[in-house]
């Protein structure tokens, strides 16, 4: 049997040790009437070479496309180190770092990982990881309202990822927590007035930098619009974009609570997981803080030591008074991500933001040079994506793309009726000005031909 | 040595350098960065070494036997690995169309198949990306229900007192009190208890079974009569899921929903504490409310199933559609496994802790439950040894690790005193289990005639006892230059 080592004379002896004459005795404590049926929807086995076989076919079936889509997760070079270290069973096959004399690389490591996270989002401290950016949110939102104490009303633009909105909606529901959404500007940001005008009483805002469409919020004022009201601010960022932006903690008065999706730092895109989610605060709002942190002590012989601290906010402490339920996190994606950074530095990864935007502006630059297609907030500051608006339907246009090995962005219209015609597009770093210019050449011509030739499909041979 | 320690200012890694130049200058200079950002500035070499030297401060199930109770510490198959990290897989975006995905939903679609099978359920959504995740989508389930028929007198969720932490912090998140239930002295929930705490305002029950006590609950057909009979809906925590695989389906004990933790059962890795990934499994009356999305077959073609198709649903719990990796990494043991071999996982399992347990409990250490079989797993309470030598839980787990062998789960569960969670899963052999007995054994003989081995281990590892309150009071959770 797979992974299983008892020989048969192992068994025997293992029974008789025990004093029981099968196996079966051992299930005695469980009723007769409970015991299953043989398993009918499980497949006959398959070994190492065949299901390697399998998974290959399945995996190359779906083909390779030349991706402009961003939307939350996005393409970045990831070293080769970073995958090839954290995959060392040394640290992928280790459990939660509880007992921390056995644990000192882990903790180490997350020591590390939660300094990076503080001085990229210039906040004083982080956690050891949440599951992703949008659950991330939820447990933002929840240390706001704790750490309010009044107010259960949250002031969320709608220029924040709908789908983080969605799942934000699914955790806090129960808990009578009240969502007030700041429709956008025709701009694609948010009005701080309007803003300033809903956050009386409110417990706290969220901040999106960039928002859904790529753009830049009025952050200093918006942070500053929240504190004036007596309310929480939280930055819910684009990490790669704090290496070169300014991070929430130095957004006006500085952010209380900053939050995201950290898939850019060394996470490939795998279907959408796993990622990581990231949260930091002030040092004075620990105690509030969801998940596991690591903190640095010494031994008893005084030597510098990492262990698991503040664990009385924990369920394994506190059960039903936790700040969250939250047990495993996303522990090896945060390795890779330390890795990841250290292998970047400062420079490195401020490169990335700064050549992934350039592209997007090139990108931006060459496709609104084609007939229909437009910039839907020219001349506003953005940050590695943008809005297209298309005067053919988008959907065509995205399918006739992909029939040319291309995914050509994502439509909004779904989540925003007025803009029906978005195209989110995005190019990292990733991207050649080669394949910026394949994707204009197809888009110009599938644009053009569905003008004078609608509506029927077109194959590029 | 921290990583930053290493660093001098100036240093690039030129090889991580982006082609692209920047002209940037269309972003406004009031949005950029100010403070400088506290990246370590090494070299690659420098930052491969330092890493793989931390990974070598840890002890792993590669390195090290792991017998952590519930926490099911088995070998991960390195074929999973590679499996979920080939280039297609990893390349594919989220938001990608489903006609560019059918390979991976496929495999995605017959996961579901395989945990609705093993698992005795109806509906699958694999999108819950941790245990805790997978509990809050059960729990939030539970409450969709009882609103649906506007039922909403129900108010609290009852939970054994030997149940994960997670559980009672579950039921919070979804506005629900916690009446907490008594285990009677064979380790079994307390009937009686159960009877008296029943009722028009319970909702349901949480239970893990077997228990984290190590034992099965025999009167879990009567538990599931009595919630039933209340209307309230039966939770299963798939924490020890293993303890049954192939044995016994939860949906035939008469669970309602189920969350499986596949870093746990289906041998994923836990990666120094996730990620992880928790399914939830329902029985008819909860299908109409399971998370989105999840994947659906039509004509031989794969689809997302998503609150367009499913409005009651409890909706989304993350950016996208779970761990997609960790789903992939689980398939393929499933694969790997098939019918035969998954349906002796739990005979090995058990087999693994009755023989540990008999082992153990000769040598003296007493069983917190005598009497009872083990499952995949057992407790021993020092109680009695604490009173006699002094020497705790702590001293024999930091002992075991100078011995070379990871600690099982202490302390937990809190009822029990001085307790030792034991599970050594179905991939130990019988060679590593001796070696751990023999351990144990001079472990028992020091607690008797050299308690100051037991009082100053470990002496092996990279650091003796860690000063947990200091870390507690002087907190010191992020590194800064100037230090």
């Amino acid at each position: 049997m797979p992974f299983i080592p008892h020989t048969k004379a192992d068994v025997e002896r293992m029974l008789a040790t025990i004093g029981v004459d099968s196996v079966e005795k051992l299930f005695e404590e469980i009723p007769q009437s409970l015991r299953s049926a043989p398993l009918a929807g499980v497949p006959d086995a398959l070994n190492e070479q065949q299901v390697l076989r399998l998974m290959r076919e399945r995996a190359e079936q779906d083909g390779r496309f030349l991706n402009f889509l961003g939307a939350g997760a996005y393409e970045h070079h990831i070293p080769a180190a970073v995958w090839e270290l954290t995959t060392r069973g040394e640290f992928y096959t280790a459990y939660t770092p509880y007992q921390p004399e056995a644990s000192q690389g882990t903790l180490q490591m997350l020591y590390e990982f939660q300094s990076m996270i503080a001085s990229l989002t210039g906040m004083e401290v982080a956690n050891a990881s949440l599951y992703d950016g949008a659950s991330g949110l939820a447990e933002a939102i929840l240390m706001a309202v704790r750490l309010h104490g009044g107010s259960r009303r949250i002031v969320l633009p709608e220029t924040v990822h709908p789908v983080y909105r969605k799942v934000v909606h699914t955790i806090v529901r129960a808990q009578s927590i009240e969502l007030d959404v700041v429709p956008s500007g025709d701009d694609g940001v948010v009005d701080p007035a309007e803003v300033a005008a809903r956050m009386r009483g409110a417990a706290a805002l969220v901040i999106p930098m960039p928002n859904f469409f790529g753009r830049l919020e009025a952050l200093g004022e918006l942070a500053t619009v929240a504190k004036e009201a007596g309310a929480l601010s939280i930055g819910l960022v684009n990490p790669v974009a704090c290496a070169w932006l300014a991070p929430p903690g130095e957004w006006g008065p500085g952010c209380d609570i900053a939050v995201g999706e950290g898939q850019p730092l060394g996470a490939p895109l795998s279907s959408g997981g796993p990622y990581f989610g990231f949260l930091a605060a002030r040092q004075a709002h620990v105690r509030q803080m969801p998940g596991r942190i690591v903190g640095r002590t010494v031994d008893i012989d005084g030597k510098e030591a990492f262990t698991l601290t503040l664990q009385a906010r924990e369920q394994h402490i506190r059960r039903s008074k936790a700040t969250s339920n939250i047990c495993t996190n996303q522990g090896l994606l945060v390795t890779a991500a330390t890795i990841h950074m250290a292998l970047l530095g400062p420079a490195g990864l401020r490169g990335v933001a700064m050549a992934s935007h350039a592209n997007t502006a090139r990108l931006v630059a060459r496709l609104t040079r084609i007939p229909g297609v437009r910039n839907a907030f020219p001349g506003a500051p953005i940050f590695h994506e943008a809005l297209l608006r298309l005067d053919v339907p988008v959907g065509d246009v995205l399918r006739a793309l992909e029939a040319q090995g291309i995914l050509g962005g994502y439509a909004v219209g779904e989540h925003y009726p007025r803009w029906a015609d978005g195209l989110l597009v995005c190019a990292t770093e990733a991207k050649t000005d080669a394949d910026i210019e394949l994707f204009a050449t197809h888009l110009e011509r599938i644009v053009s031909k569905r003008r004078l030739d609608p509506p029927c499909a077109y194959k590029d041979s | 040595m921290l990583i930053f320690e290493h660093s001098e200012p100036g240093r690039i890694n030129a090889a991580q350098v982006p082609a692209v130049g920047a002209c940037a200058a269309d972003v406004p200079e009031a949005f950029l960065r100010r403070k400088p950002l506290l990246l370590p500035e090494v070299s690659e070499l420098q930052a491969v070494r330092h890493y793989t030297r931390l990974s070598q401060r840890n002890f792993a199930i590669d390195t090290h036997f792991y017998p952590l109770g519930s926490c099911t510490m088995k070998y991960n198959p390195r074929a999973s690995n590679a499996a979920a990290m080939l280039p297609g897989f990893l390349a594919r975006h989220p938001l990608s169309p489903e006609s560019t995905g059918q390979g991976f939903l496929a495999c995605l679609f017959e996961l579901q198949e395989i945990l609705k099978d093993v698992t005795g359920m109806k509906g699958v959504s694999l999108t819950p990306m941790a245990g805790a995740q997978g509990e809050f989508a059960g729990v939030a389930m539970i409450r969709a229900y009882h609103e649906a028929r506007g039922d909403n007198a129900r108010t609290e969720i009852l939970i054994p007192r030997a149940a994960h932490g997670t559980n009672p912090a579950t039921a919070v998140m979804c506005g629900y009190t916690v009446r907490e239930i008594d285990v009677d002295a064979d380790g079994d929930v307390d009937v009686e208890a159960l009877k008296k705490a029943v009722g028009p305002q319970t909702a349901g029950l949480m239970l893990t079974n077997p228990s984290t006590l190590g034992v099965f609950d025999r009167h879990i057909e009567e538990v599931a009569r009595l919630v039933h009979g209340a209307g309230g809906l039966l939770y299963y925590d798939g924490a020890n899921l293993n303890a049954i695989l192939g044995r016994v389906k939860p949906g035939d004990m008469g669970f309602d929903v189920i969350h499986l933790n596949l870093h746990k059962t289906f041998s994923t890795p836990h990666g120094g504490g996730g990620p992880g990934a928790g399914p939830v499994g329902v029985g008819e009356r909860l299908l109409p409310f399971l998370p989105v999305p999840f994947v659906g077959e039509r004509n031989g073609q794969y689809h997302w199933i998503t609150e367009k198709l499913r409005p009651q649903s409890i909706g989304r719990l993350s950016a996208h559609m779970g761990n997609a990796g960790v789903l992939l990494r689980a398939y393929v043991y499933a694969r790997l496994l098939g019918r035969k071999g998954m349906s002796r996982v739990a005979d090995y399992a058990v087999l693994n802790a009755n023989y540990l347990f008999e082992r153990l409990t000769a040598l003296g250490y007493a069983a917190a439950y005598p009497g009872r079989r083990a499952t995949h797993e057992f407790l021993l309470t020092l109680k009695d040894l604490k009173e006699k030598t002094t020497v705790t839980a702590t001293d024999v787990a930091k002992r075991l690790l100078d011995k070379g062998f990871h600690a099982p789960t202490v302390y937990f569960p809190l009822m029990v005193p001085e307790c030792l969670l034991i599970e050594p899963t179905e991939t130990e052999s019988l060679d590593d289990l001796d070696a751990f007995v023999g351990a144990m054994a001079e472990i028992w003989s020091d607690a008797h005639t050299a308690v100051d081995v037991l009082k100053n281990a470990p002496q092996k590892l990279p650091v003796r006892r860690v000063d947990e309150v200091r870390a507690a009071r002087d907190l010191d959770l992020v590194w800064r230059q100037a230090r």
